[in-house]
């Protein structure tokens, strides 16, 4: 197993008034080559959870074990485990401090001990697979719109080439095209390259067509564990926990309820537009035949 | 008679890099007309960087025009003294609601603009009190605001701008850190303004759901106005907006794939419930 959380539990400012649990006793195992959704309500614990998986937070009880080892056992690396599990901040304006663009996404490789060619091609490489053009590369990150820092942040995490890539929010401020292009550009990763993805959204659509595995965070308890398909079956239950399923998942049960005999569980698009097409002729056809039958 | 209106409006950064380099100039604004009418809804679309924000921040006059003439109210934003003035009659909601919030209670927070324009107290807390409700906030007055939801965070940030009486409230991607139900509320609360006390609302979004309910649309790119309309309007031309990398609500894009494929079904659907009927119409 790449990745296992045993029992994990964190409190927030433990033993002072404002304490909060914000994960209460987690059990997560994480395969190489998956791609994982998380989602949750807002303060469900889906932040703090990712962060443990780096080493950035320490569990106050419970095991994070990266390739079976206790990350937080004495003398285990924390240092190179960031470099193997890359996490990419839900504020990626917390995360930008260099003087310009291209010095920002080296910063990653740099650390690694790479020669400044390597670490440029690296960084080069990573702002082209965020959609980022060369005339941005010596522009300074806060005079980035707030798309532009946030694909800049993504590029700072890729050049690391981590083999686990833990995403926070990425697409959120980013324009439906950039949101599809960097969506796809991690599944790419993950299909050519075999990385594993865990990546956090607000966008149910978007967890419908990438996610294989989509965990809900709920109280900081995990309420499912399933296939996107699986999970959304329960659109009435995510619904009460501030969640809902795609807008299609609608409209499927709603015709579905005025008689037309749709799949509710498409999750796409197109999926959705097969199953109503294959349901119209249907209907049609079975019309003909009931006209048929009186006119004999 | 128009709240927000600018002609030919142009605005640029401008960029130092080294030392010794003449600086770059960027132009994030180029040549705008535009109005907005009091008491509508206007959402504004664009992909990163086609200058939403810094169209948006000339509306309450965080920056000034380079080029060209901006009026809020009838108030020429580069007047001198009209700073505050402009301020009062526009205010803004921006992404991240941790970065708005500063005060360690929610009512003391709301408090913090009418205290700076010198009201008196009791006339403070009057308004604070109108704001909170409006939102749907007043239960949550004495709590801390770091012990809210972001949808619950984002909507004591507006109030914070609704006591503030402004005749139009720009939000720029208020919804973009929320969760569908702290979308929905947000929304909401931004529809009810409108609505009920005729507050002229601009919304800035990449969410294209969210602009169905707004009474016009505009599309930028690179600096420009490129299209406008009617949500109806503008998400009926789906393969120009693909081309400016946004795209139109799922029920819309199936709609649009259904009828490629034949089906009989009218133009311009944009929401689940049109889609249900007109599927259901079809004998
Ligand atoms: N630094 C902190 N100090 C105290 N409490 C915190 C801190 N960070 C988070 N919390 C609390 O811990 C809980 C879980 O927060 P977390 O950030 O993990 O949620 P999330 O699911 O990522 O939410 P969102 O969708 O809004 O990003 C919340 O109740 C939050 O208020
Ligand atoms: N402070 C700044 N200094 C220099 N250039 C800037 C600054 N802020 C924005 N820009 C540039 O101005 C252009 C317009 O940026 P703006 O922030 O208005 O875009 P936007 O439409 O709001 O984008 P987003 O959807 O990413 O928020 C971009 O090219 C951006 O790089
Ligand atoms: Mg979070
Ligand atoms: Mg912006």
């Amino acid at each position: 197993m790449l990745i296992e959380i045993q029992d994990l539990c964190y409190t927030y400012g433990e033993g002072t008034v404002y304490e909060v649990m914000a994960l209460d006793h987690v059990n997560l195992k994480i395969g190489e080559g998956e791609f994982i959704g998380v989602i949750g309500h807002t303060g469900s614990g889906k932040s703090t959870l990712i962060q443990h998986l780096n080493g950035l937070i320490k569990p106050t009880s419970g095991r994070i074990l990266f390739e079976g080892k206790d990350i937080w056992e004495e003398g285990y690396d924390r240092r190179s485990l960031r470099t193997h599990v890359g996490l990419v901040f839900q504020y990626p304006e917390n995360q930008l401090f260099e003087t310009d663009v291209l010095t920002d996404v080296m910063f990653g490789p740099k650390n690694e001990g790479l020669t400044k060619e390597e670490c440029e091609q690296r960084a080069k490489m990573a702002l082209r697979q965020v959609g980022i053009s060369e005339d941005l590369y010596k522009v300074s990150p806060f005079e980035l719109s707030g798309g532009q820092k946030r694909r800049v942040a993504v590029a700072g995490v890729l050049a690391m080439d981590p083999e686990v890539l833990i995403l926070d929010e990425p697409t959120a401020g980013l324009d439906p095209g950039g949101r599809n292009e960097l969506l796809n550009q991690i599944k790419y990763l993950r299909d050519k390259r075999g990385i594993t993805v865990i990546l956090v959204s607000h966008s149910m659509e978007d967890m419908a067509v990438y996610a294989n595995r989509l965990i809900v965070v709920h109280e900081g308890k995990i309420a499912y564990d399933d296939t996107p398909r699986n999970v959304f079956t329960h659109h009435r239950e995510l619904e009460k926990m501030g969640l809902s399923a795609p807008q299609i998942t609608y409209v499927m049960h709603d015709l579905k309820a005025r008689g037309l005999e749709v799949d509710t569980r498409a999750l796409t698009v197109n999926e959705a537009a097969r199953s109503i097409l294959m349901a119209l002729s249907l209907r049609k056809s079975m019309k003909t035949a009931e006209a048929q039958e009186k006119q004999d | 008679m128009p709240i927000i209106r600018a002609e030919k409006l142009g605005f640029n950064y401008v960029q130092y890099n080294d030392e010794n380099e003449a600086p770059e100039t960027i132009k994030a604004i180029r040549d705008i007309d535009l109005s907005i009418e009091k008491g509508s809804f206007v959402a504004i679309l664009g992909h990163n960087g086609s200058g939403k924000s810094t169209l948006a921040k000339q509306m309450n006059a965080l920056l000034m025009p380079t080029s060209g003439t901006m009026w809020v109210d009838g108030i020429d934003t580069a007047g001198e003294d009209e700073l505050w003035k402009v301020r009062q009659k526009a205010g803004m909601v921006f992404q991240n609601p941790d970065n708005q919030i500063i005060g360690t209670v929610v009512d003391e927070d709301v408090a913090f603009g009418p205290e700076n324009l010198g009201m008196p107290t009791d006339d403070i807390w009057t308004r604070v009190d109108d704001a909170l409700s409006k939102v749907g906030m007043l239960g949550f007055r004495d709590r801390s605001p770091n012990r809210l939801s972001g949808g619950q965070k984002q909507r004591v940030a507006i109030a914070g701008v609704v006591a503030m009486h402004p005749e139009c409230i720009v939000l720029d991607e208020p919804t973009a850190m929320l969760d569908p139900n702290g979308r929905r509320e947000v929304l909401e609360v931004a529809r009810e303004l409108n609505r009920k006390e005729g507050v002229t609302v601009i919304l800035i979004t990449h969410y294209m759901e969210e602009v169905i309910y707004a009474d016009h649309v505009y599309v930028m790119d690179l600096g420009k106005i490129v299209m406008e309309g009617t949500p109806r309007e503008v998400f009926s031309r789906v393969d120009e907006l693909k081309a400016l990398k946004l795209t139109v609500p799922q029920v819309t894009e199936l709609a649009y794939e259904l009828k490629k494929a034949g089906v009989k079904i009218p133009d311009g659907i944009i929401t689940p419930e049109e889609l249900v009927e007109a599927l259901c119409a079809i004998r």
